[in-house]
């Protein structure tokens, strides 16, 4: 018995050879490109023009607010996504709406509009500045704050359904065994909900590592301050100097490459030892 | 449901009819920067007016604005621009470099290849209450100054040049002390501004700095736009004059046989009726003529080029704004 009887629908070739065209056309030949034409400076030119102290300061900015604004939109994404399922209030709907907003809003709007909030004269800036002395606009804070909004939905529209899917019995069940409500949370939810948060923290975070458009205008963008890469790369578009941006573009690819099979395997790892255990419990039972 | 297939019929028919008569018309694409907008809104049915009283000729005139260096990219790509208008020399040097056009192309038209120019000034709070009268002033300490990106932007390369120039005229002044005054200029900057609109609207809008350094004629935008309550402008000692560069791109026109309108096109801007409008759009104009018309909206400035001073704007540009060029020098992080 051939594997191929099992399948339901028919035209897995034609499919298998569509995805292949499209994928090709769309991601990676543009890509290939990008690295050939990066391969005409030589080794040592390359290396030069990717490790210079303000690309360094720009990787690290880049990623690292990357990083804090996935985390913050892990944390807080879930619990719009777990409001958003578990409880009934007026309005509900339109804020489910209101998730959506970043992923429709030009970003250049939303960096336009983050930047008047907060500015020391802004509605928030001039409280945060004025009673906590604490500057948003034109710092590093403000580049998280920019990539906080265009991540949040990722993070609430990938657990929303695994929330929707875990029946509220399972919390019950978990309670009447004797559970804390600690223990029914990080023991019995969040393993469960794990995968998928970890999907959209890993989307939000590649989102934010490319995010151009709203960051430039909160941001300063002071050289190795508040000066993020793809900033650097327009920077050296500006130069008229193409092949140096293709380096910086190579460099934030293997970057997130590298970071995102990290994450993947992660969440490989994570789902085996998830199912690992429902076989033990079955054995037990 | 008959009246409106009807109607859609007809609709067709027109626009079918419209687009065989414009297919006899010439066209031909002006390719620009962002602010340039309205100069050519007002310029282009001013040519196109006289152009047909000349030659009995009727033209389209289309035009792309967009972010200078961008532009040109996308001219040096492929977009098919039979002139392009800028406002930085080394955009359209850009395109001699990739063969477009010839390298001698600001030889090609009087005052380098640019119709009108500009001058850096500053823009001041109501009233100046820092007192500022010239760059010295820029760099006392506590002053802020809100400016755009002086590597990535036109104006924030213009306001660079600006400073260094006037520090090294000088009495006493060379390369040295320029490049001590801009590092000193540049860290009373607490944020580089990704455009010069951004860094207008961090001035008026959001009260970011103390003094914005912008072109003139941008000046006279923020006050149609923002009223003229809100600001003063002040008119350093010296400045530097900007210049706003035009070329025909050879390449494009030869293939599309629009040579004769595009020159015609470029060469009305040096007409009185295209320097009148450029003075109505507050670009000072190079006939002398005009410019005494409208003095009372320019008044005299003492102002320098980037040829005197810097040679050229190839060299200034390599010299300045290449990586590892003067910015990267002078800038010190705070």
């Amino acid at each position: 018995m051939t594997r191929k009887s099992h399948r339901v629908l028919p035209g897995f070739g034609l499919s298998l050879g569509y995805s292949l065209v499209y994928l090709s056309l769309l991601v990676l030949i543009p890509l290939g490109a990008l690295i050939a034409r990066s391969a005409q400076l030589s080794l040592a030119d390359f290396w030069a023009i990717a490790t210079t102290e303000r690309a360094f300061a720009a990787y690290k900015i880049t990623f690292g607010c990357a990083l804090i604004a996935a985390i913050v939109n892990g944390v807080f994404g879930l619990i719009v996504a777990w409001v958003l399922v578990r409880y009934d209030f007026p309005g509900k709907r339109l804020v489910d709406a209101f998730v959506d907003l970043p992923f429709a809003l030009p970003t250049a709007v939303a960096g336009i509009t983050l930047t008047t909030l907060y500015a020391s004269t802004g509605w928030v800036g001039q409280f945060l500045e004025g009673v906590l002395g604490f500057k948003v606009a034109f710092t590093p804070a403000g580049i998280v704050v920019a990539l906080i909004f265009i991540g949040i939905p990722f993070v609430v529209r990938t657990v929303q359904p695994v929330i929707e899917d875990i029946e509220q019995e399972v919390e019950e069940a978990a309670a009447s065994l004797g559970a804390t409500r600690g223990q029914t949370f990080f023991r019995v939810l969040l393993p469960a909900l794990f995968p998928a948060l970890l999907t959209g923290f890993t989307l939000a975070f590649s989102r934010a590592v490319g995010e151009y458009g709203s960051v430039i205008f909160i941001a300063g963008n002071m050289p190795m301050v508040s000066e993020i890469t793809p900033l650097l790369i327009i920077s050296k578009l500006e130069q008229y100097d193409l092949p140096g941006a293709t380096v910086l573009a190579v460099v934030m690819l293997v970057i997130s490459f590298v970071l995102l099979l990290a994450i993947n395997l992660l969440q490989w790892w994570t789902a085996n030892r998830h199912s690992g255990r429902h076989i033990e419990n079955g054995v037990q039972a | 449901m008959h009246k409106t297939l009807k109607l859609a019929f007809a609709a067709a028919a027109l626009i079918g009819a419209v687009s065989a008569a414009q297919a006899q018309q010439k066209e031909i694409l002006n390719v620009s920067y962002d602010v340039a907008r309205d100069v050519f809104k007002d310029y282009n049915p001013r040519f196109i007016a006289a152009y047909k009283a000349k030659t009995g000729e009727e033209l389209v005139v289309k035009q792309s604005h967009g972010g200078s260096s961008k532009q040109v990219r996308a001219v040096a790509d492929g977009l098919e621009a039979d002139v392009v208008t800028m406002n930085q020399p080394t955009d359209v040097s850009f395109l001699a470099e990739k063969g477009l056009l010839a390298a001698d192309w600001n030889k090609k038209f009087p005052n380098n290849a640019s119709p009108y120019t500009s001058a850096m000034v500053f823009i001041v709070r109501k009233g100046n209450p820092k007192g500022f009268k010239d760059w010295s002033d820029l760099v006392k300490p506590g002053v802020t100054i809100t400016l755009p990106h002086p590597k990535n932007t036109g104006n924030g390369r213009n306001t660079y040049l600006s400073a260094w120039g006037w520090a090294q005229r000088q009495p006493g002044g060379n390369e040295k002390t320029a490049a001590a005054f801009v590092g000193a200029f540049l860290k009373n900057v607490p944020a580089f501004a990704p455009g010069g609109r951004d860094a207008t609207t961090n001035f008026i809008q959001r009260g970011q700095g103390d003094v914005l350094i912008t072109f003139e004629s941008e000046a006279e935008l923020i006050a149609r736009e923002f009223g003229r309550g809100n600001f003063d402008v002040v008119y350093p000692t010296q400045t530097l004059q900007t210049e706003f560069p035009v070329a025909v791109v050879d390449k494009v026109v030869d293939k599309r046989g629009t040579r004769k309108q595009a020159q015609a096109y470029l060469e009305y801007l040096w007409s009185k009726d295209g320097q009148e409008n450029a003075a109505q759009n507050y670009l000072r104009p190079t006939d002398k003529d005009v410019l005494k018309k409208y003095a009372a909206q320019f008044p005299p400035i003492k102002t320098f080029t980037v040829e005197e001073v810097f040679g050229s704007w190839d060299k200034a540009f390599n010299a300045h704004f290449k990586d590892g060029g003067s910015f990267d020098q002078v800038y010190q992080v705070k």
